[in-house]
């Protein structure tokens, strides 16, 4: 299903028990997102977007609605079958970087190879690729803890493109860094969509960051409350705010 | 994903974390050890005990009266007086026997010069020495003619020549009173320390049977006949033969309790031998309770360790580790923390067994068959107590786990 969108959400609700009532965290998304695009969610703290991002990444399942990553209903999928889905077509980045500590660069970018069955010799010619794409070759042979936060975050950059996914989904990617690091991992990411036709779905609550990409949808309580390009979202809503 | 990446994962952890990798093991190091001393230990006192029982005589089989029953009153075994010398040189003509030397057996006191000791007395056939092993440290052994003369001849062990020569000079030619009787020493015996039952075997004087019997005691029937088996497989036919031999000769038929008894060190050797098996295996459910213990050590720390390494777990799941990975990767982690263990505790525990033995005085024996008992025992422990803090990872929810400080 060459032509079927990356990811399309219908109806989908994601609840949580809270004493006798529920807790809707998606309360009924609607949201399709195709190949190359860049799509920024914005929202308040709360508003799910991460929970969101949870169902997208296949580390939880939603509720109810339906979920077709890349045309295939993953509702029915196994566990096992969920895992193999996360390793070979999709890459997280974290707000933390969540580098293995005491672990070099090259090993952290080869993690993700490891469980997909990549052939040892390959996987270093492929991270080293990809630690090149991200711009910190030289840091492949640095442990984690030697590299500043922007050099983390492009080191996990690099595990999250290795095997070549369909979506990369970043959590807050730049939350823990200064402004300057966070203007050039942001650079990154328009990069990479722009030359590599990189899919990427971010969450994000600054305007700063949101804006760099193609397309914003606002998130408020579970609801998907304004969806369109950045331009546009940014006119009508931040202005708003 | 192969096991060998598994390994490799596990050994990385293990050796970024070395100073709590070795505390973690050290239990299983210690249990390790003390399986492999003690079962060394055990093999090696076994062989020493039956060493021991072996060197009291070659193939050796003794023939000692039964009990008597006087009106009802039952001796013990050993007071009846039915076996004479020429019992011993009947046996003597048995097929199969070496030698034969009957005893007998007293208590003196006896007096060398200014000096005098109380000690065992024993009067014994020239073939003694043979039967018994036992060498002489200087002089020689009365011969067949001392016998046949009741010659007052005596060979004495280390410690009466202590007591009654002390300041290290010879006592060969010298005379020793026994009951007042002269008795010139003609041979001093090999020290040859304490018996399996704790007695000092060179507390003693021996002196020709016939001199005992008619010269010190008067009597007529010898304590015990020492038999020597020609080897070491015709034991039991000899024993039978001796039965049979001696129920002919003492008129025993059919109904009729024995007036003797023939006892087979074999045996003996062999209840020494089962008792060091259940010594063995007393020890060996120590040393188990020790891999336990190390075992739950091993638990422990692993769960520090899975809820240390939540985020990377987090991590792992996300980027598309099945479950089974994490599962394997920190079942293997415990292994080969335990495995290595093991390994260590197996050389410290040769190491240990080999002092041990030397200390001892026993032969070194590390049975392969205790060491790969011990080995795998420490494996199968590192899986067992390593399964739950790796199915606990296995199971973690990813989210949490990444979310987790």
């Amino acid at each position: 299903m060459r032509d079927a969108p990356v990811v399309a959400l219908v109806d989908v609700r994601k609840s949580y028990p809270i004493g006798e009532q529920r807790f809707y965290a998606l309360d009924g998304v609607d949201f399709t997102l195709n190949a190359g695009e860049f799509v920024a969610i914005m929202g308040p703290s709360g508003s799910g977007k991460s929970t969101l991002m949870h169902v997208i990444g296949l580390l939880t399942r939603p509720t109810s609605g339906q979920y077709l990553f890349e045309g295939q209903d993953v509702s029915s999928f196994s566990a096992d079958e969920l895992a193999d889905l996360r390793s070979r077509r999709l890459g997280f980045v974290f707000q933390s970087y969540n580098l293995l500590p005491r672990t070099t660069a090259l090993e952290n970018v080869e993690l993700p190879m490891v469980y997909a069955g990549v052939a040892e010799d390959e996987q270093r010619t492929r991270a080293l690729r990809a630690l090149e794409i991200v711009g910190v070759p030289e840091m492949a042979a640095h442990v984690s803890n030697q590299m500043s936060g922007g050099q983390q975050q492009r080191v996990a950059i690099a595990r999250a493109l290795v095997n070549d996914p369909s979506l990369i989904l970043a959590d807050e990617p730049t939350g823990a860094l200064d402004t300057k690091s966070s203007e050039e991992i942001m650079n990154l990411f328009a990069r990479l969509n722009a030359e590599r036709g990189m899919t990427i779905l971010l969450v994000t609550h600054e305007p700063s960051v949101g804006r760099k990409a193609k397309r914003v949808i606002m998130f408020r309580d579970g609801k998907i409350v304004a969806d369109g390009p950045t331009d546009e979202i940014f006119k009508r809503e931040i202005m708003a705010l | 994903m192969r096991v060998k990446a598994l390994v490799h994962l596990a050994w990385e952890a293990i050796v970024r974390n070395r100073a709590r990798s070795l505390l973690t093991m050290l239990g299983m190091i210690i249990g390790v050890a003390a399986v492999v001393i003690t079962i060394s230990i055990g093999v090696g006192a076994r062989e020493s005990i039956s060493a021991q029982i072996t060197g009291l005589g070659s193939n050796l089989l003794i023939v000692i009266p039964g009990s008597v029953n006087l009106n009802g009153v039952r001796t013990g075994t050993g007071a009846a007086s039915t076996l004479t010398p020429d019992d011993g040189l009947a046996i003597a003509k048995l097929p199969k026997v070496a030698a034969v030397s009957p005893g007998v057996g007293m208590h003196a006191q006896v007096i060398a010069g200014e000096n005098n000791w109380y000690t065992a007395v024993q009067g014994v056939a020239p073939t003694f020495t043979y039967i018994r092993e036992w060498h002489l440290a200087s002089g020689s052994f009365f011969t067949d003619a001392d016998d046949a003369a009741s010659a007052k001849v005596c060979v004495l062990g280390q410690t009466v020549i202590e007591n009654l020569f002390p300041g290290g000079a010879s006592p060969l030619g010298k005379t020793v009173l026994i009951r007042n009787v002269p008795f010139t020493v003609i041979g001093t015996f090999a020290r040859r320390g304490q018996s399996a039952s704790g007695q000092d075997q060179d507390d003693v004087i021996v002196i020709p049977f016939t001199a005992s019997m008619q010269r010190l005691t008067g009597t007529t029937f010898v304590n015990v006949i020492a038999v020597s088996a020609a080897d070491q497989a015709s034991i039991p036919l000899v024993q039978n033969e001796i039965f049979g031999l001696l129920r002919q000769r003492h008129r025993i038929v059919a109904g009729m309790d024995d007036d003797f008894d023939v006892r087979n060190l074999q045996d003996i050797a062999n209840a020494a031998a089962a008792s060091a098996t259940t010594m063995e295996f007393l020890l060996a459910g120590v040393a188990v309770v020790s891999l336990l213990v190390g075992g739950i050590g091993i638990m422990n720390i692993m769960l520090v360790s899975v809820t240390e390494r939540t985020r990377e777990i987090g991590l792992r799941i996300a980027v598309g580790a099945r479950s089974a990975a994490i599962l394997l990767q920190f079942l293997i982690e415990a292994v080969v923390l335990s495995g290595v263990g093991g390994l260590i505790g197996v050389l410290l525990g040769v190491i240990v067994a080999g002092a041990v033995a030397i200390f001892g005085h026993w032969p070194m024996a590390v049975p392969i068959t205790g060491v790969l008992l011990a080995f795998s025992f420490a494996a199968l422990t590192g899986i067992f107590f390593g399964y739950y803090p790796a199915s606990k990872a296995a199971h973690l929810d990813p989210i949490e786990a990444l979310r987790f400080e």
